[in-house]
């Protein structure tokens, strides 16, 4: 077996016993982009030298015998809309092409500390709005499963990353479903930590209220590894949770009979893939079975949730990217006058989707339109957040499958804003109220796709996620593969 | 009723500083149109007396000492600029006459 291969836990282990260095494990993932990554794309930026300075230096330290966080020389990569100081950051967009952060995120900053090396930023949609990455500006990112297949968005080359080898974790930003979406279409584990959990200082906004960092991962332990790491209050971030982090990984085997169980029942389920509804049940049946109490849940309000989505993070989308005006950083399309200077340089700079949102957004916060759509907006968000503390106070945990169906073709949708959104369907009431929520591996569809179950649980409770993951974990299919095939060519895999 | 955003694009693309071509006025109207139809259902729900959620904290605000901290030198934060003037971002001329100081 490859270092590549092995699980965040095991190189740690092989670390801190001198049996690899950092350094053979950083070659190790940087061999595997070499081989993978020209068939995929998923990094928009590569920090080789970087990270073997960093794996390096853990070495050393190592050597030394200082005292080193587990994570210490574990590589990583980070999607590209979270600032690294002096390393160019693009959220995808022509717009912020030749960008360099005067400074650190937070997440990027603890990163740092610990000694993990950044093996390089990874592909997204502009600015984090998209389901597919087919909305960044620079290429599209393909699913490792199946080359004509989207990894699906926006977190799409972080999550590819991670399932293809190409890193053992990385980094990616949840609005509404953003990291759980690509982690169903590619078959890992993605979570978005409770609204306030990790900093999102340095997370380029996208809509402030919403926006989330959270990790990808091969199995809950190493997620809850890098979560434990990212968690934590920021001075620099006022919507920061100041309370303390718990210990994820030591309470993960915790027993868990009793849990109650709520199973979401969507009103509409029209569009949703039988296989999938089926999974639903069948992982339903598996935590009956070790004693979970199972019922079903009706949220009979989420059913706004993508208009009322689609309106607040628009609204909020068209505040936020307010800055980019070619004055202080990015593109500058010219114009003998500010007017002309400002319109052209978000027309130039800006992307089909982005333009479609900040229009949105525009429209619902303009004269006349604020209380009918807005106002409104954020009402039946108030609705929506009733009925996920309604759900709580019978459940425990709350389960429903992460995408209604497995990855999509690229260009099946693109023509189709709304049929992208309905993607997102399932992903966006736990982002509007604020919950955790962690896409699980769940099976391989018949068409040889891996999708994913997401199970959402009340604020601050992201230890539960883990640990009913965890039980999952254990008693997954043996035969069904982890990974997509080792080797690729174009048109599919082989 | 559907929403005929045609009349409105123009508008709405103005307020937010954003040039569009005459085909992405057109393909964008139609588009804003079918997804403003649909997040239009929200207005099905009652939400007579029901407060507005603008944000998830049910935490208070951390507040910090108002001191003077470090900031970033001058040079970073004028690294991104896409013109400039010795310490200055440049813009074109803002101002319409001349007995501006130029």
């Amino acid at each position: 077996m490859e270092l590549y291969q092995k699980t965040v836990f095991e190189l740690s282990r092989l670390m801190n016993s001198r049996e690899v260095s950092s350094v053979e494990v950083t070659q190790s993932f940087l061999d595997r982009i070499k081989e993978v990554e020209p068939h995929v794309r998923a990094f928009i930026t590569h920090t080789p030298s970087m990270a073997l300075e960093t794996a390096s230096l853990v070495d050393k330290k190592r050597l030394n015998g200082d005292n080193l966080h587990p994570l210490a020389g574990v590589p990583l990569a980070i999607k590209d809309n979270i600032s690294t100081g002096g390393l160019r950051t693009t959220c995808a967009s022509k717009i912020l092409e030749n960008y360099i952060p005067p400074y650190d995120a937070t997440v990027f900053k603890l990163i740092k500390q610990v000694g993990m090396p950044l093996l390089g930023k990874t592909n997204m949609d502009e600015f984090a709005m998209g389901s597919s990455t087919e909305n960044s500006a620079f290429f599209t990112t393909r699913n490792p499963w199946d080359l004509e297949k989207v990894p699906g968005g926006s977190s799409g080359g972080s999550a590819v990353a991670v399932s293809t080898g190409m890193a053992p974790l990385a980094l990616g930003s949840d609005t509404g479903g953003s990291i759980r979406q690509p982690a169903s279409f590619c078959g890992l584990y993605g979570l978005r930590p409770t609204y306030g959990r990790v900093s999102r200082y340095g997370l380029i906004a996208f809509a402030s209220s919403l926006d989330q960092i959270g990790p990808f991962a091969m199995n809950p332990a190493d997620c809850a590894l890098l979560l434990e790491l990212l968690a934590g209050h920021d001075p620099l971030d006022s919507t920061s949770y100041p309370g303390k982090v718990p210990g994820y990984v030591s309470s993960m085997e915790e027993r868990l009979d009793g849990m109650k169980v709520g199973v979401i029942k969507h009103s509409n389920e029209k569009g949703f893939d039988p296989e999938i509804k089926d999974a639903v049940t069948k992982i339903a049946n598996l935590l009956e079975k070790e004693g979970f109490a199972i019922d079903q849940v009706e949220m009979p309000r989420t059913d706004y949730g993508l208009g009322a989505y689609y309106l607040i993070a628009p609204s909020e989308a068209s505040s936020n990217l307010g800055r980019y005006d070619g004055v202080r950083y990015g593109f500058n399309g010219g114009g003998d006058n500010i007017e002309n200077m400002f319109s052209r340089t978000r027309g130039e700079g800006f992307g089909p989707e982005v333009k479609r949102r900040i229009m949105i957004g525009t429209y619902a916060l303009s004269a006349g339109y604020y209380d009918a759509y807005y106002l409104k907006a954020m009402k039946v968000r108030t609705l929506i957040r009733q009925d996920y503390e309604t759900a709580f106070k019978k459940f425990d945990i709350l389960i429903g499958p992460t995408t209604p169906t497995p990855a999509f073709k690229i260009g099946e949708k693109a023509d189709d804003p709304l049929e992208m959104y309905l993607s997102d369907i399932c992903n966006i009431t736990d982002a509007l109220a604020g919950v955790p929520s962690l896409s699980v591996p769940a099976g391989m569809h018949s068409n040889n796709m891996p999708f994913g179950l997401q199970f959402t649980a009340p604020p601050f409770c992201e230890g539960r996620l883990f640990n009913v993951a965890n039980y999952i974990y254990r008693n997954r299919d043996p035969l069904l593969p982890e990974r997509p095939p080792a080797s690729f060519r174009k048109g599919g895999t082989e | 009723m559907a929403i005929d955003f045609r009349k409105d694009v123009e508008h709405v693309a103005k307020l937010a500083r954003l040039e569009l071509t005459k085909t992405e006025k057109e393909t964008m109207a139609g588009q804003l149109s079918d997804i403003l139809d649909t997040a239009r259902r929200i207005q099905e729900l009652d939400t007579e007396g029901i407060e507005p959620t603008s944000h998830v904290i049910d935490f208070p605000a951390t507040m910090r000492e108002d001191e003077v901290g470090a900031s970033l030198p001058l040079n970073r934060v004028l690294q991104n600029a896409p013109k400039r003037d010795n310490d200055f971002f440049r813009v074109p001329r803002i101002a319409k006459s001349g007995n501006d100081g130029q």
